[in-house]
Formats: structure tokens, sequence, C-alpha cells
């Protein structure tokens, strides 16, 4: 608990301090202007030490000079001044709350929630802080969690241990969205990996079949591209409990980038990639070479999703010779498959056949 | 047929005769009225709404024609009952001189009886077809009557009421329950009643668009209308100065037809044909009488009245020879810009445009002896719908045309501009352009060349056409550089955004948050903006009065020192704008100049005034310039222009043409990085 009242002290101090510069050159008359890493693919450096991907050295620059530039600044200023108000109170609200709360702003007021939650993330990347510590949380992201594995969390009665088959309902255990150590711990039963999977619909077919129970795994319904807190339960599994994760997604470009987000960490909040990201999370698939091997039925990329293809070739993320051939194979026969495309073969094949030749070849079986 | 049953043989000619014998009996005087009625379409009484609608036109036509003849600001009434599904009843009441009691029947009950057809001049109603063709109109239909009241001006002189039916083999009217009465309230004018069958609508080709577009060009009308529902319209009158009255001229001879040299010759009162030649048409000096009746060689003492069909190919023949000056052009009656603008901003107000472009009035043309003047408006922004295609209002003499947009001249000449360079969508630079705009064109002239007796659409012809084309683009050129001036205005309106809301706000708010005190600006602000700032705001303080107040601020570093100018309306200003102490003077055009002197740096200072009267609205607050400084220093006003201090129009239409090379240059520039 101390150490979570450090971090918000420390968060509180940071706030203050960014306000205090924005301050301190208007008093010296100067035009108020900002550094900020640049949050583009183009500034995504591999962290050896972390083995993950991060902000590199460039900078993007703010002035008051432009109108954005401006309106930035005094929404910092605003927000910096809302959150430090949030935890003096210890209140906190949601991402959504602060783009509503926003509408009293004047000229600070967000015109979509986009551009809160990216000042949010900002904010995050100048103070070296998480977005947790300023009090803020996402929206219910819908992740769950299905398996012979115990979390301990705190409800509204205390601290309590729920078992992810025994206690939860068919749809599995719903990630919080904060779920660090100090209201969160994570034992990991008789668990031997992890899958975190894309869709609900496997989801559900793999919980019907049995699958956990048989091969003894934890499964993660990501729920599309998947939010931090299910990254970092991930990553918490896999690094303090030494569970094996692998992704399981659609044989798409765009699952790809969710498979890049749970592994290299996403570009969008490469700051605390080292948080979030499981370096060592292995992809089962589809790839395109599974849409080749297994014959399965597939739909005609279409231009948004050759246009995905190859923004991911200059993806920095991307550039090792697996995701290069996987990807140009993708883009050479111009097709992409479903997760339950193999459902060709019957409902079993998934978990008779397909995860257990691949999670074989992986060697995690 | 006949001809080919002459080629069929023996039995042919007999046969011939007795079918031109049978012909014959059955050929007789068919009379005008009779013809129209055959032929109502050719009059515009073509379906149901249209014949609502026209019936009303010609009424209002010649009502606005009365009172501008006689000296009166027209004040005219339309009201339309819904007698039953079709049936209607109708009611226009003006102001005017009113009609003699013996002239009534005729001018009501026979077609192509009127005061102007022989007369050349810029006239709303011109054959005489019309208002009696809405009474035979309503005849036809509904077998009703139409009832008809006038009285004249006198103290003495008593109302006249009656009712006419026009028989259409005779094209003579028939009067009934013809009556002096007692008209209470009334020093003078006509009321005509009828019946018609007919269908009412709204929107376009309406009776109240017709009413709104003739209040746009009517300024100084004053017109109501109660609709069949029972609401009541009045498009007030927004100036009390009546158009010039139109002169009336002798026939040009330039344009003329062999029938109509007979014709005049032999209703002339001159003694000899040389006389004739000089008296009677205009332009003919003594000296070109001469040379034409040499080279015609037509004896020139003769009598009028006896030119001879070959006397007359000859004289055609001789004038088309001989250099004759165009017709005189003070006949005509433009509406004129300022009127123009004040029509369409006193009718359109609804819509709340951001910008009426200064309207163009050309300078007189004639072709084939008619002179004609083109006018043209164009109302920008604001509500009008801007994903359509722009609306165009067409007039001829001040008359709206509602019908046949396609056919006309003036269509034609819209479609033909490349609107992309002034700012307006057009695909492949022809067509009618889209956006929200609205596009006014007004065409006079003695004699309006209609496609049709209809007069629902001009006639196109190449001199007409380059003439809508001038005065287009010179309006056009207006919008232009209005929405260039807009674009630069947005832009840099940014800036004084920041320094004005964005950056007070945010160090208040973080003053605030570390609880020291709030900081001093001014120095930051001189770095963002580095300019002279000339603010403009305008109160709307009622209908006739507008409070325009200029702030100037320093955003320098250094005190500075210039001048400011505005075209002020002259009628509307008053002690307000002398009593300014910047105030130095203003010229009998209107041109005002304030001086500032040692402006501080971080201050600023308001110039204020008040505008009062009719011609209030009509100044654009964005239209100040500036002298006494660096141009890249100053943002919110232009340079004071070169000509500013110079009378005159030939001096400003030079830089205007100057002016449109250049912008031509930069659009193609602008295209050409667009297609990259």
């Amino acid at each position: 608990m101390t150490t979570n009242e450090n971090r918000q002290q420390l968060a509180q101090e940071s706030l203050t301090g960014v306000v205090e510069r924005i301050y301190d050159q208007l008093d010296d008359g100067q035009i108020p202007t900002m550094e900020l890493p640049l949050r583009s693919k183009r500034n995504i450096e591999f962290d050896p030490q972390h083995n993950v991907w991060k902000y590199g050295d460039l900078k993007t620059s703010r002035s008051a000079k432009t109108v954005n530039g401006a309106v930035m600044m005094l929404r910092t200023v605003y927000t910096a001044d809302f959150i430090n108000e949030m935890i003096r109170e210890n209140k906190s609200s949601t991402l959504r709350e602060m783009y509503y709360i926003s509408e009293g702003w004047n000229n600070a007021k967000f015109h979509s929630q986009d551009e809160s939650n990216l000042l949010a993330e900002d904010l995050e990347t100048i103070t070296h802080c998480m977005r947790e510590d300023f009090k803020l949380r996402p929206e219910e992201s819908g992740a769950h969690v299905y398996g012979d594995v115990n979390f301990t969390t705190m409800t509204k009665k205390g601290m309590k241990t729920m078992n992810c088959v025994d206690d939860v309902s068919e749809a599995g255990f719903a990630v919080p969205y904060k779920v660090e150590e100090d209201t969160f711990q994570i034992d990991p039963g008789n668990a031997k990996f992890v899958m975190a999977i894309e869709t609900g619909g496997m989801y559900a077919r793999l919980i019907e079949n049995g699958f956990p129970e048989k091969y003894d795994c934890v499964l993660v319904h990501l729920s599309g591209q998947p939010a931090r807190s299910t990254r970092r339960l991930i990553k918490r599994m896999n690094e303090e409990h030494n569970l094996p994760v692998t992704v399981f997604t659609d044989g798409d470009p765009w699952s790809f980038r969710i498979y890049a987000s749970v592994a290299y960490g996403a570009i969008k909040t490469a700051h605390i990639s080292e948080y979030l990201a499981t370096p060592t999370a292995q992809f089962i698939g589809v790839t395109a070479s599974d849409i080749l091997n297994y014959d399965l039925p597939t739909d005609k990329l279409n231009d948004k999703d050759v246009g995905a293809l190859n923004a991911e070739l200059s993806d920095p993320r991307f550039t090792d010779e697996f995701w290069v051939n996987e990807i140009q194979a993708m883009l050479g026969m111009g097709k992409k498959s479903e997760q339950q495309a193999l459902a060709k073969y019957g409902l079993d094949y998934v978990t008779d056949t397909y995860l257990p030749e691949k999670l074989t070849d992986m060697g995690v079986l | 047929m006949p001809s080919d049953e002459v080629t069929n043989g023996d039995a042919a000619p007999k046969k011939k005769t007795a079918t031109a014998v049978k012909l014959a009996s059955k050929q007789q005087e068919i009379s005008v009225t009779e013809f129209f009625e055959k032929n109502k379409q050719i009059l515009g009484f073509d379906s149901r709404s249209k014949s609502l609608l026209m019936g009303i036109k010609e009424a209002v036509d010649n009502s606005l024609d009365a009172c501008e003849e006689a000296g009166f600001l027209p004040d005219v009434q339309v009201s339309i009952e819904r007698l039953n599904d079709e049936d209607y009843r109708i009611s226009i009441e003006d102001n005017g001189p009113g009609i003699v009691h013996k002239m009534m029947p005729n001018v009501f009950g026979r077609l192509l009886y009127g005061s102007r057809f022989h007369a050349l001049r810029q006239s709303r109603g011109q054959q005489g077809i019309g208002i009696s063709a809405t009474v035979m109109y309503g005849n036809i239909t509904t077998g009703k009557p139409a009832h008809v009241m006038s009285k004249i001006e006198g103290d003495d002189e008593v109302a006249w009421g009656m009712d006419i039916v026009i028989d259409t083999k005779t094209n003579r009217p028939i009067v009934t329950n013809d009556k002096a009465f007692t008209w209470e309230g009334k020093e003078h004018g006509t009321k005509i009643e009828y019946t018609i069958k007919g269908r009412y609508i709204t929107g376009k080709q309406s009776v109240f668009e017709y009413l709104k577009d003739t209040a746009i060009v009517n300024p100084h009308a004053e017109i109501t209308f109660h609709d069949p529902d029972g609401t009541k319209y009045v498009f007030e009158r927004a100036t009390d100065i009546m158009p010039p009255k139109p002169k009336e001229i002798k026939p040009h001879p330039e344009g003329m037809e062999i029938g109509d040299i007979l014709k005049y010759a032999s209703n002339s009162a001159q003694k000899t044909v040389r006389a004739f030649l000089k008296n009677d048409f205009s332009r003919i000096t003594d000296r070109l009488a001469t040379e034409i009746l040499e080279k015609s060689k037509v004896d020139g003492d003769k009598k009028p009245e006896k030119i001879t069909r070959e006397d007359a190919i000859a004289i055609l023949a001789a004038i088309k020879t001989v250099k004759i000056m165009a017709p005189p052009t003070d006949c005509l009656s433009p509406i004129g810009d300022t009127l123009i603008k004040k029509g369409l901003m006193h009718v359109l107000d609804g819509l709340r445009p951001d910008y009426y472009a200064t309207p163009v009035t050309r300078s007189p043309k004639a072709v084939n002896g008619n002179p004609f003047i083109v006018e043209a408006g164009i109302v920008y922004g604001g509500d009008i719908p801007s994903d359509s295609q722009v609306q165009i209002l067409r007039f001829a003499n001040r008359v709206p045309l509602l019908y046949q947009q396609g056919a006309c001249a003036i269509t034609k000449a819209i479609s033909e501009m490349d609107w992309r360079r002034y700012g307006l969508e057009q695909r492949g630079g022809k067509g009618i352009p889209f956006g929200p705009a609205i596009i006014l064109v007004h065409v006079a002239s003695t004699k309006v060349p209609f496609t049709s007796e209809g007069k629902e659409a001009i006639a196109s012809f190449p001199e007409l056409q380059s003439e809508i084309g001038l005065a287009l683009r010179l309006c056009a050129r207006n919008l232009k550089s209005h929405l260039n001036k807009l674009e630069r205005k947005k832009k840099t309106h940014a800036k004084f955004e920041i320094v004005q809301e964005i950056l007070p706000d945010m160090a208040q708010k973080a003053a605030a948050h570390l609880n020291r005190p709030v900081p001093n600006l001014d120095m930051t602000i001189t770095r963002i903006m580095n300019v002279v700032w000339v603010e403009p705001s305008v109160k709307k303080v009622d209908k006739k009065t507008r409070d325009v107040t200029y702030t100037v601020y320093n955003y320098t570093n250094l005190p500075r020192s210039f001048r400011l100018h505005a075209q002020l309306p002259r009628e509307a200003v008053n002690l307000t704008l002398f009593s300014n102490p910047m105030f130095i003077d203003m010229n009998d055009e209107g041109k005002a100049n304030w001086e500032v002197t040692d402006l501080q740096p971080s201050k600023h200072i308001q110039v204020s005034f008040e505008l009062k009267g009719d011609m209030a609205d009509t100044f654009d607050a964005d239209d100040i310039y500036f002298s006494g400084l660096n141009p890249a220093m100053v943002m919110g006003a232009d340079m004071l222009p070169g000509d500013w201090g110079i009378k005159g129009m030939e001096i400003t239409q030079t830089d205007e043409e100057d002016y449109v090379e250049d912008e031509e240059e930069e659009t193609t520039e602008a295209e050409d990085l667009d297609d990259e």
C-alpha cells in the first residue's frame, strides 16, 4: 500500500512539474513549448534489456504558436489539475468520464474520446508514470480468463481467492482494469501454459471441448486488441510463474498486430512496453502456411488488408524472418482466413488435431 | 393531300374543286381570342399550377408598371382564396393611377390592347396580352366573369366597378353590372378579382416564390400576400427611392423589318419621306437621311404613306450600308448595384448569407436597334444549401422568370462559365455550379427577346450572352476575393484566438494550480503575433441601426502610428462618426479616414461609430483599409489601394482588368498543384 501511495505522490509531483514548466515559460515571456517522444512506428526501437520494443530518441515538439499546440497545452494543464484533484480526494474516473468532464473546460474541451485517451498517454510519457497512477481507468475491456488458475483479488468484501474454473461462470473470470501485485495475486495451480485467443467463438469452442482441462491450459480471451490489463496479466503469468504464452488468432493482417502487441509491445503504449509485453509469447496461427497446409476456407484480401500488410513490412517489429515470410506469403496468395474456418473438418478438429499438432511442433506440449 | 390526288389521274381536277369549295365553306376568320383559347400554352397557361401563377404575374406586372408610370411607390396586395379543390378566387389590388371608366373594358377584356405595344421603352408588360388572357382563361375554365374596380386620382372622382367576360369570337369585352361606387379609403388604384381553375403549390415556381423574387428586384415596392391557408406575408419596402422613369425612344433603324417601315410610314404625321426618316427614327441626322435617300433612290419629297414595298426594301438595304449611331440608352432603368444588394438583403435575410457580392451593373449595349443592360449579383453562404446546385434568379425588366430555366440565355451564360476558379464546385468546369450561392441576373431592354409569348426565357444571342458573362465574371471576382479574404481571416484568426483566449486561460489555470500570481502575457503574445491586429465587429441594434467597432491591438514591441480608412454609406453616418477623437475627415463619396497615433505595445484602441437608416446594413465591416504601416505587420485590414483617393469609374475598371490576369495565373498554378 505504501508503494501505491508513493507512486501517486510521484504522479502528483510529476504532473505539477509539467504545469510548472508551462507557467515558467509564460512568466518569462516565452512562447510555451513541450517536447514529447514521437509516437509512431518510425520511432520504435528494440530494447535489448527488456526484449521489447520501445520509443526511440525522435521527439516531437508542441508550441503554443499554433492553435493545435496551444490547445494541447491548455488541455495538459487542465488534465493535470483534474488528476491531482482526484488523487487528493482519493477518487478515480474512467477515461470516458474524463472526456465528459472536459465539457466544462471551455477551449480545453476534448472533441472525441480518442483525444482524451491520447492526452492521458502523453502525460504518461512525459512523467514516466502509469495511467493507473493517475487514477484513470479504461472501460471494462471484455477480456476473460478460463483455466485451472487461482486469482486472489480485491472485492468489495476484501481480498478473495477464485479458481478460474470452479468459481466462475462459463464465460470465465472477468479481468479487472488493474492487476498489480498489491490488489491482484496469481497462483498458477496446475496450469502448464497460457493460450491467448482472439475471438470469443474460438474461446467458447475450446471450453466446450474441454481443452483447458485436458491440457492444463489457461485460456485468455483477448476480445480484439487486448487492453492493457489483459496484456499485463499475461505478462505476469509468464514472468512470475514461468508459464509459456501462446497466441491463437485469425489469419489476417490485423491479427498479426494483436500478436505483436502481446509479444513486442504496442506502438501507442511503447513507453511502458516493459510492463506489458511478453517477449517469449509464441504465435500459433492461423499462419499463411496453415491456410495452405490445412487447406482452409478463405476470404480475399481487400484493399485495406493489403495496405495493412504493406504497412507491417515497414514496421520494425515485424522485421524478423518469420514475419517477413508470413506477410509476403499472405500477400502472395491474396487470401486470409479465420480461426473458426477450422470447423470445416468438424467441431473437434481444432482441439483434437490442429492445436495438439501445432503446440507439439512449438514444444509447448 | 390534294397534291397527291392531282397526280392520280383524270378524276382529280373535279375532286379537287369539290374539296376546295368544301374547305372554303369552313374557312372563316379566326379571332385572336379564339386562337389563344385553343393555344393557351403559348401564353403560359399550360398546367393548373402555372395558370394560377401566370394570372397573378400578369396582374402584378401591370400594377407595378402603372404605379411607376404615375410616380407612386407601389403597394400591391395579392390574395388567393380556395373555393374548392380546383377553383380559386384571386384578387390583386394596387395603388396605381387607376383606369378611366371608359377604358376599363378594353384593358381587361380585349387581347392585344394596350398602351405600350407601339412604344419603345423598358416596361414589364409589353404585348398587352397578359391580363386580358387571364380574364379570358378565368371565363373559360369557371364560367365566371372577372370583377374589376378602379378609381383615378381626384377628390371628385368616383370609383367604377364592373363584371367583364370576353367574347372569344369577336375579341370584344361584354360588360355587366357596370356601377359607380364609393371606394372607402382608396385615393386611387385598381383591383381585379377573378375565379380560375388552378392548383396552389408552394416551393419552386410558386406564387410565393414569384412575389419574393419580385420584391428582390423591386425594392421600392411593398407586396402583401394572403395565401389560401390564411397566412399573410408582407415584403416590406426596402427603399423609398423610385427607379427613374424609363424614357420612350423612337425606333432605331437597325433591326427593322420591311413591315415595320410600311407600318410606321402609314401612321406617320410627317409630310415627306425625308422628314419621316429624320424625325420618326432615332439617330438619323439630316446628312444620314440624304445619304439613305441617295443610296435607295427613293424620292425624299413624296409623302410617307406613298412608300411602296420596293421603296421599303431599298431603304432597308441603304440603312445597312450607312453608319448609324447606336440607340440612346437612357431609356433603360437598371436597378443599380446598391439597390440590388438592398433588395437581396431585404428578402434573403432569413437565410443569413455570409456575403452579398457587390452587384454589377454593366453599361448599356445595343444590338439591332434595341438597347439592353445586364446586371448581376451573387449571394453566398449562411443557410443557403451547399450540397445542391446554385439557385438562379432570372429577371427581365424587373420581372422574375420562373419557367424554362434550361432554355434561357442567362442559364446558358452561367453554365458556360468556369466557376471553379471563383470558389464554386462545377463538374468539368461546365454546367450549373454547385455550392451555397444564389446568382441573380437582370436583363433590361426596350424589347427583351423572349423565346415565347409566355415570356419565360430570354432568347440567346452572342452580344447578350457575352454581356451576361462579363457581369457574372465581375461579380464572381468580388465573391472570390471575399472567399480568399475569409480563408486568410480564418487562418489568422486562429492566432487571435490563441492570444485572446487560450493563453490567458492557460496562464490562469496554471497559476491557480501552482498557487502563484497570474503571469503577465504581453511579452509572450508579442512574440507569437508581432503584428498590429484590426478586429472588426458589427452589432445590430435594430433593423436600421448598426454599431460598428474596430478594435486595434498593437501586438508588436514598438509604438505604432497609422491611418485607417473605410468607405461608408454617407446617408447612414451621423455624429457618432465625427465625434470619435481619431476621426479626421470623410469625402463626399463616403470615404472616411481615422488617425491612430503612438499606439503603445500590448495596448489597444477602439474606433467606433453608428450607421443608421436604410443603407446601414449595406456596409461590410471587413472592408477596412490601413496606411502608414508595412503590410506584413498588419492583420485584419488590407493595405489602402493606390486608387483610393481617385474618383471615377474608368480607373477602377482598368485596375480590375489587370487584376483578372493575375488571378487567372494564380488559379492555373493552384490547379497544377492540385493535380500533383
